[in-house]
């Protein structure tokens, strides 16, 4: 028990060397810009801008990929397993044909927001109905949902001139460039609301790890607990894909990485992994600004090229070790 | 401590116990025996109150179809037939899980916590496995980890679904001489599904007998583990055998001669 606890202290005391090394790494060398000048301050605060959102962004997409790994009993789960993901493309594509992006900027992540939510809402409500949002049910709906959804996509795209089409597309792959801080700002605020209700039921999470009937016989009101985790892990979700698109791979493997490295304990795990989550997401971004600068590549190539193999490597090695005791 | 007053209960319409009536006292202690689908599972999510049923029913004082979970699970722990085994937790964290219902919200266990954890242990003999991980446990450890479990809740009514299946016969004996102790030094009411007739004329003074939703006995083995009242319940014709050294009796299936 005690290395785990101290493998947490280092990595929690990692996390903001990581995202101050990350703010200074520039295309142009390493190192803060000349604050002295207009565009040195203009440069800082769109760099400062893209790793709040980076981190907020990744932490969401962490914390509900455990949260939902958690209730769901199952190893594939992520953020996008309910549908957000073809939700919120959907919506954003709809803001984007439809023209009411010119109107205002808040209107693409407010579309997405909205269709991504209402999907999972729907999702929730069918699978509550259906089977007590037993795990299979909750998955089976959600794959439903999002192949029905991601059909409707097609048909919007098949259907979208050239410059929209390339628009939805390019927000499809994610972009961790926020256009305002009122943006950030406001989703922020959502995914806080949505951590602080995870953090709040960390014992429940637990128990869940036995299933539900014996959570609840341990003491957890599931009827009330398991759509208030999937509400907030909706929430949370749903906000982050609504700021930077569909970024894959954070919320499946960092959850998993992490409680191979601080154990599957959520007082410990919860708080490690929306750490973590965004600082992986932030150096994510950071190479996808620099490996190929002047050109950016989209961040989720780099989430899946770089987590991958790491979480391969931790699988051999953990496998390793239970074999030879 | 447990009073079930006729309870009538069904699964999609399916009836599967009917006019059910059954009274546990405080620190008593009784085997639910009966063939399989008799509904003997189905008594137990009706006391737990999972199973919506008609009849009078209260536990521990309360009416658990009304009582929140929280409150239940401090006067109810149950030992399921078995629970996930691929969970990477060291036993303490595990046995931990009982104390779900004493955590605040955020989950920072207390000291009264740590305490009821390591007594669980204490009693259940594993404590000196506290640290290793559930994954590398044996059956029978295992299954002394989730009555620890049901332990840490200090629950005054302990309910049973076939703990003993799965173990040898040492570990099975050891289990039995365990939950009598519970039930004598903590008067811990108990309740337990058992399918090991042998073994529940041997350790319970009082049984209780199903077949096909209805209660067909209740009482000490002799007056239970009758040939003709077996053969009713499981449909088989069944010997009987007394082994008067040790005052309990051998159940056995009769075979048909070919």
């Amino acid at each position: 028990m005690t290395p785990s606890r101290t493998t947490t202290c280092l990595l929690l005391l990692t996390v903001p060397v990581v995202l101050i090394l990350c703010l200074m790494a520039g295309p142009a060398g390493f190192g803060l810009p000349d604050t002295s000048t207009l565009a040195g301050r203009a440069l800082l605060e769109l760099r400062l801008l893209r790793v709040v959102t980076g981190f907020v962004v990744g932490a969401a997409l962490a914390l509900s990929g455990c949260a939902l790994q958690a209730i769901l009993r199952n190893a594939l789960a992520e953020p996008y397993v309910l549908g957000v993901s073809s939700g919120s493309s959907l919506g954003a594509a709809l803001t984007i044909v439809t023209g009411l992006v010119q109107l205002t900027p808040l209107a693409l992540p407010a579309g997405a927001f909205v269709v991504g939510g209402l999907t999972l809402l729907l999702v929730c409500l069918v699978s509550g109905r259906a089977g007590h949002y037993s795990p299979n049910t909750l998955i089976l709906v959600g794959v439903v949902a999002s192949s029905m959804l991601s059909s409707l996509l097609m048909l919007v795209l098949a259907l979208a001139d050239t410059l929209a089409l390339h628009s939805i597309t390019w927000w499809m792959m994610g972009n961790l460039q926020a256009t305002s801080w009122t943006l950030v700002l406001i989703v922020t605020v959502l995914i806080a609301i949505s951590a602080a209700l995870l953090f709040s039921q960390v014992p429940a999470l637990n128990a869940l790890l036995l299933g539900s009937e014996t959570a609840r016989h341990l003491g957890v009101e599931t009827r009330i607990v398991l759509p208030l985790v999937l509400g907030a892990a909706a929430l949370a979700t749903s906000a982050a894909v609504s700021l930077a698109g569909c970024i894959g791979f954070v919320g499946l493997i960092v959850p998993h990485t992490l409680r191979r490295v601080v154990g599957a304990n959520h007082r410990r795990l919860l708080p490690a992994a929306t750490l973590c989550g965004g600082a992986f997401l932030v150096v994510c971004d950071t190479l996808a600004r620099l490996l190929f600068a002047p050109r950016e590549v989209p961040v989720g190539v780099i989430t899946a090229l770089s987590g991958g193999p790491f979480f391969l490597y931790l699988l051999l090695r953990n496998h390793e070790t239970h074999e030879t005791p | 401590m447990i009073h079930l007053e006729h309870i009538h209960a069904a699964y999609n319409g399916q009836p599967v116990l009917t006019d059910v009536s059954l009274h546990l006292a405080h620190g008593e202690c009784a085997a639910l025996v009966g063939p399989n689908g008799a509904g003997k599972s189905s008594l137990l999510r009706v006391i737990t109150g999972q199973l919506p049923a008609r009849g009078s029913r209260r536990i521990a004082g309360g009416d658990p179809a009304r009582c929140n979970a929280r409150e239940f699970a401090r006067h109810v722990a149950v030992v399921p037939q078995d629970l996930p085994q691929d969970i990477p937790f060291a036993a303490y964290e595990f046995v931990s899980l009982g104390r779900t219902a004493y955590l605040p919200r955020f989950g920072t266990p207390s000291k009264a916590d740590h305490d009821a954890v390591q007594e669980a242990m204490d009693v259940t003999g594993t404590w000196h496995l506290r640290h290793r991980a559930l994954t590398a446990m044996s059956g029978g450890e295992r299954q002394r980890l989730a009555i620890a479990v049901a332990l840490a809740a200090q629950p005054d009514i302990l309910l049973l679904d076939e703990p003993t299946s799965h173990l040898d016969l040492r570990h099975r004996v050891d289990l039995m001489a365990l939950l009598l102790r519970l039930n004598r030094d903590r008067k811990i009411t108990i309740l337990m599904v058992i399918h090991d007739l042998t073994l529940a004329s041997q350790f319970f003074s009082r049984i209780i007998l199903l077949s096909q939703g209805i209660k067909l006995a209740d009482g000490t083995p002799a007056e239970v583990l009758r040939p003709d009242l077996l053969e009713a319940a499981y449909g088989c014709p069944v010997n009987v055998i007394p082994l008067p050294d040790l005052a309990t009796v051998c159940v056995l299936p009769a075979l048909a001669s070919t």
